[in-house]
């Protein structure tokens, strides 16, 4: 009965109330349902005392609607929207820590510029990456760079955001798909 | 905007408690909390029942709550107390109760730092409330409360926790600003549902040719039951009613089907089995009501009418979902139901009913459980409240009382707590002082809270106590009966107290009845005594609930009572 296809990741946006605790609320309800992140980035919105998540979200249509629901019930999250299928702009940020000898400083140099990343610490024996861009781009560096040895990485999450003027909520159309109009 | 002059924050609890209208709090002091009840002295318009237990606290605001329809409170202090609550809130939040618990916290400073009587309760509660508050400033006591009522009474209820550290309650002072409005920006009520669901929804009630209505605890909390009984009989279409669903519709109508699921009718799951439409009104398809979801309702569509938008498609599928009020949007459905008879299905409905009988209790000169539910309820003709706890007795009396009047049955549905017999019927009692309750209970869950007999007695509650005494954990012994062998494993009790000399103990009425022909006049006598009453049933041990549909299976694999099928 319960339908099964679809995308397997969905890029969710959510306005919350910037109070303590309300990371705790997202997190445990996604935990006791059995729903799995992929990515969780929160940050600062346009608005004062509001804060912008951006959830990735491994599951199907059903699963996916399922957990936007979920999240809207929580009191402290005041919208909430599946951006996936809108036209959207996403960045991820990684900071890469690799191996460098004498001999593979000039390679990984070259790799670093043909992406566009930059190099934010040189070592004797290691530098840090940083690179911005979708979760494609970076993944393919990262595979450039592993050979080298990889020491740490660290990646942000991705963000999200919608193309043109919406702000993606606001203007609450998504919203009425799931609460109704009822206020 | 009104203002009092400068207040200790357990001092605005209390007026806030007054601005809410809350007239009773259920509770127990402790160190943290002792400035609430501190200020509580001077608020005598604020009616505090001292408790043996918190989880009593919890527990009696649930009764309270359902049986008149406002929000129950309860208090308990810090560490111990508040986690004392937990089962109660816990219980609140699965059966959708509106309620607010009040909780000392240990001082500010002290937090974190695993102080005396230190535990985390918004942490501990969090994925057992509708929401919860800790307030770190006297300046904003006014507006959580004023929150915490809000949200615990609309939309879907549930219960609210306010966790108040002790220097917040009795330190520095402010002015009692009572806020206008809630300061709840990510907090929506549905209301009226959207037309064009609501057309959908009528559309397919108005093709079908053997609707069911499945009546849930919506029905009753959205005051839903008066247009839900109009939408049954101007469409003739025959009403099933949840566990929590039971009094939405009176037990004697023509048209209710009694209880389904598990321990449903048998007439009631296979009406579901054949049915091409089920219309669920303000419950969520719980595993208890489905049995295996693939095998449910194989034959139908299903219209899905809730408020809370998340519990459409969560279980079952909706064909159609409907979100809103329910009252509201059955006030815009039925303009567009048109008049119907459904003459086949009745009949058909009427056929099956008469070849499984399950609301027949079966001759026996025993005394059957069953049978003591029957006389009871023949006895008080359906009038008063009924509060169970969670077992055999509880599905009898779901099986067997009968209801004329709507949120007189009060029972622990979607957590299935044990021992909630007693304080949610101190609770109802003190709630509707003018209404007879009984308290139906297990000789086990009884025994889980009997110590807030002595709350009643304190208080004034009048609760007549019905134990159907089996010696043992009957629903755990049925299960043993039946899955692993007869093996019963720590489900019999060999040496129960004397319950009547328990009663005596507290200084009330004890009644012991063994025979059949007891059954009545022991009733009645509890019901003509004043105060409460503990009448102590010696029912047949190892009796078995039948209907009985087994965990996860559907309405083909239905045991039924023996006896019932031969006659049919």
């Amino acid at each position: 009965m319960i339908q099964t296809n679809h995308k397997e990741q969905h890029t969710l946006i959510a306005l919350v109330e910037d109070k303590p605790g309300v990371l705790t609320r997202v997190a445990s309800m996604f935990r006791r349902r059995g729903f799995n992140i992929a990515s969780l980035a929160v940050g600062k919105s346009e608005q004062p005392g509001l804060s912008r998540m951006t959830f990735v979200v491994n599951g199907d249509d059903y699963t996916v609607s399922q957990v936007a629901k979920q999240l809207d019930k929580l009191i402290d999250v005041i919208e909430v929207a599946d951006i996936t299928n809108e036209s959207i702009v996403t960045r991820e940020l990684a900071l890469i820590k690799v191996k460098t000898t004498q001999s593979t400083r000039g390679e990984i140099i070259q790799i670093v510029n043909l992406f566009r990343a930059n190099i934010i610490d040189v070592g004797s024996e290691s530098m840090v990456i940083e690179i911005t861009g979708e979760e494609d781009k970076i993944n393919a560096l990262h595979n450039l760079l592993s050979p080298f040895g990889i020491i740490e990485m660290l990646r942000s999450g991705v963000v999200a955001m919608v193309r043109g003027q919406a702000n993606g909520l606001a203007n609450g159309h998504i919203h009425n798909q799931l609460i109704g109009n009822g206020h | 905007m009104e203002s009092t002059g400068e207040l200790t924050g357990a001092e605005i609890v209390c007026e806030s408690l007054l601005k809410e209208g809350a007239d009773v709090v259920f509770g127990l002091p402790g160190g943290a909390v002792l400035p609430l009840y501190g200020a509580l002295s001077s608020y005598p318009a604020i009616r505090h029942i001292l408790v043996r237990h918190e989880q009593a606290a919890a527990m009696a605001a649930d009764g309270y709550a359902r049986a008149t329809g406002k929000v129950g409170v309860c208090v308990a202090t810090s560490g111990p107390g508040a986690t004392n609550l937990v089962t109660g809130i816990a219980a609140a939040h699965m059966d959708s109760v509106a309620m607010v618990a009040i909780t000392g916290q240990v001082p500010r400073a002290y937090i974190g730092r695993d102080a005396f009587q230190e535990t985390d309760v918004t942490g501990v509660t969090l994925p057992i409330t509708k929401h919860n508050i800790l307030v770190m400033d006297v300046k904003d006591v006014a507006q959580a409360i004023h929150d915490a009522f809000h949200i615990a009474r609309t939309g879907r209820p549930g219960p609210v926790l306010v966790d108040i550290p002790r220097d917040v309650l009795l330190g520095e002072k402010a002015e009692f600003v009572w806020p206008e409005t809630t300061k709840l920006p990510g907090y929506k009520i549905p209301g009226e549902a959207p037309e064009a669901q609501v057309a959908a929804a009528a559309e397919l009630i108005n093709q079908a040719e053997r609707p069911i209505i499945m009546s849930g605890h919506g029905v009753l909390i959205s005051h839903a039951y008066g247009l839900m009984t109009e939408l049954a009989e101007k469409a003739q279409i025959p009403v099933i009613t949840t566990l929590l669903g039971i009094s939405s519709i009176p037990t004697d109508h023509e048209l209710n089907l009694g209880m389904s699921g598990m321990h449903g009718m048998a007439y009631a799951n296979l009406a579901i089995d054949e049915a091409d439409l089920i219309i669920g009104l303000g419950m969520r398809f719980d595993d208890r009501v489905t049995g295996r979801i693939s095998d449910f309702a194989p034959n139908a569509k299903i219209v899905h009418i809730d408020i809370d938008a998340s519990e459409v498609d969560k279980n079952v599928m909706a064909t159609v979902g409907v979100v809103g009020d329910l009252n509201a949007v059955l006030a815009q459905l039925l303009p567009k139901i048109q008049a119907n008879v459904h003459i086949d299905w009745l009949r058909h409905i009427q056929e099956l009913k008469t070849q499984h009988p399950s609301h027949i209790v079966r001759e026996s000169d025993e005394l059957l459980p069953q049978y003591v539910l029957q006389r009871l309820t023949e006895v008080t003709q359906g009038r008063g409240i009924v509060v169970t706890g969670v077992g055999q007795h509880q599905m009898w009396a779901a099986q067997h009382c009968q209801f004329t009047e709507p949120n007189t049955f009060i029972t622990s549905g979607g957590l299935g707590t044990m021992g909630f017999e007693v304080p949610a019927a101190l609770g109802a009692q003190v709630g509707c002082p003018d209404s007879v309750v009984w308290s139906v209970a297990g000789d086990g869950g009884f025994q889980m809270t009997m110590c807030d007999i002595a709350t009643a007695v304190e208080s004034g509650a009048d609760v007549k106590f019905a134990i159907l005494n089996n010696s043992s954990l009957g629903m755990v012994h049925q299960l043993q009966d039946i899955f692993f062998e007869k093996d019963f494993v720590a489900s019999e009790y060999t040496a129960n107290p004397d319950f009547v000399k328990i009663a005596e103990a507290y200084g009330i009425r004890g009644i012991r009845v063994t025979k059949k022909d007891e059954v009545v006049d022991a009733v009645q006598q509890a019901m003509e005594t004043a105060g409460p009453v503990i009448v102590d049933f010696m029912v047949k041990e190892d009796e078995i609930v039948y209907p009985f549909i087994p965990s996860g299976q559907s309405v083909k694999e239905m045991l039924e009572e023996p006896a019932n099928k031969e006659i049919a």
